[in-house]
């Protein structure tokens, strides 16, 4: 590995560990200030590839933060992809394992049982949220709008697997959109 | 610190089926590889539906303490839930799987996105894929608030959450934090605190 290689590797790691760690809400929270990063800052990538590389991470299977791990792969390869896949990854799994051990060992006391049940109806609000702005996104007209209301029901009302529906989704989308 | 199901903190909790390491890893995997469109929904499908580890009730406990820390979610619900069963080991297992499984298929779609990702086809695939995955996270999101029933004062502050984040558009952090002594507020007057649908 050349010199140059580990600073590259070295400045990924900068750009995305703090910001894994101010990243309430998910990686969506910071997609802009990665883009200021490794668009304008560092000029990694550019600005089209960048959008690309984000929708790319929401189409395929994983969670949405793998775009940071496109962007690694991009930047510097495979050590690239681990290494920002990690600095994004490694410090909030910290964390949460140290919240999840204080919560196994207060669970009995009434507080920390009220607390948890008050953050539930949070937890559904911003998913639902979530959702929607990703129905927004997505439409393009009565074509994308249909998929998204029959996936809705169909995942709502039925124990079925929603892999049919996406599939579906897809073929609606070459045969119709 | 090892946690055995039967949690057992929660002895009010009916018994559950506990994973094996490998049964575990491979769950993660399958999450990780389905999870088009984010893993939450697929996270709770497999986890609660499929296998049956968790409850609903302790699955959306998992999930409204992930929403607290920095980070993805359904990473952080991953960890959390990864050490319930099996420590440390559990924790790396749940990340391995829902990261590793799809980083090499991810990898294999940006090269053929650079070659194909312009074809009109594509594209139109792409478009109808995302607008399915957008229905199963807003179905997974009804399904829960369905299932378990939550009173009308943390209904409403679950509405709340939804209107400022997806309506309104106002800052995630600000309305967590506006929201979750309202949230515990709700939760602490509910006559049946963190009574889960059958």
């Amino acid at each position: 590995m050349t010199g140059g290689t580990v600073l590259l590797l070295a400045q990924l790691a900068l750009a995305f560990a703090p910001l894994s760690l101010v990243a309430i809400g998910g990686a969506i929270a910071v997609l802009p200030e990665i883009q200021r990063q490794v668009v304008d800052l560092r000029g990694w990538v550019a600005a089209d590839a960048f959008m690309d590389l984000f929708a790319l991470a929401q189409a395929a299977p994983g969670p949405n933060m793998m775009v940071v791990s496109l962007i690694g792969w991009q930047v510097a390869g495979l050590a690239g992809l681990l290494v920002a896949t990690l600095a994004m990854v490694g410090p909030p799994a910290l964390l949460a394992l140290g919240l999840g051990r204080l919560r196994a060992r207060f669970a009995s006391l009434a507080w920390v049982r009220v607390t948890q049940a008050g953050l539930i109806p949070i937890a559904l609000g911003l998913n639902l949220a979530s959702g929607v702005v990703l129905a927004q996104a997505a439409h393009h007209g009565a074509t994308t709008l249909v998929l998204t209301l029959g996936t809705t029901l169909f995942v709502w009302l039925t124990r079925r697997n929603p892999l049919w529906t996406l599939a579906a989704g897809a073929a609606a989308g070459m045969a119709l959109l | 610190m090892t946690n055995a199901a039967p949690d057992r903190h929660r002895p009010d909790l009916p018994a559950r089926p506990s994973p094996t390491r490998l049964a575990f890893f491979l769950a993660y995997l399958q999450i990780g590889l389905s999870g088009f469109g984010g893993a939450n929904a697929w996270m709770r499908r497999v986890i609660v539906e499929e296998r049956g580890w968790l409850s609903e009730q302790e699955y959306a406990e998992y999930l409204g303490l992930a929403q607290i820390l920095p980070g993805p979610n359904a990473l952080n619900c991953a960890v959390m839930i990864g050490d319930r069963f099996h420590g440390t080991a559990g924790a790396a297992l749940a990340l391995l799987g829902i990261l590793g499984g799809p980083l090499v298929p991810l990898v294999g779609i940006a090269g053929l996105y650079a070659q194909y990702g312009s074809e009109p086809l594509v594209a139109a695939a792409l478009k109808g894929l995302a607008a399915a995955a957008a229905g199963m996270t807003i179905g997974t999101a009804l399904k829960m608030g369905t299932r378990l029933r939550p009173g009308l004062a943390l209904s409403a502050v679950g509405v709340c959450a939804f209107v400022g984040i997806g309506l309104l558009r106002l800052p995630m952090l600000g309305v967590v934090l506006a929201l979750a002594p309202l949230g515990i507020l709700a939760a602490w007057l509910a006559p049946q605190r963190g009574g889960a649908a059958p």
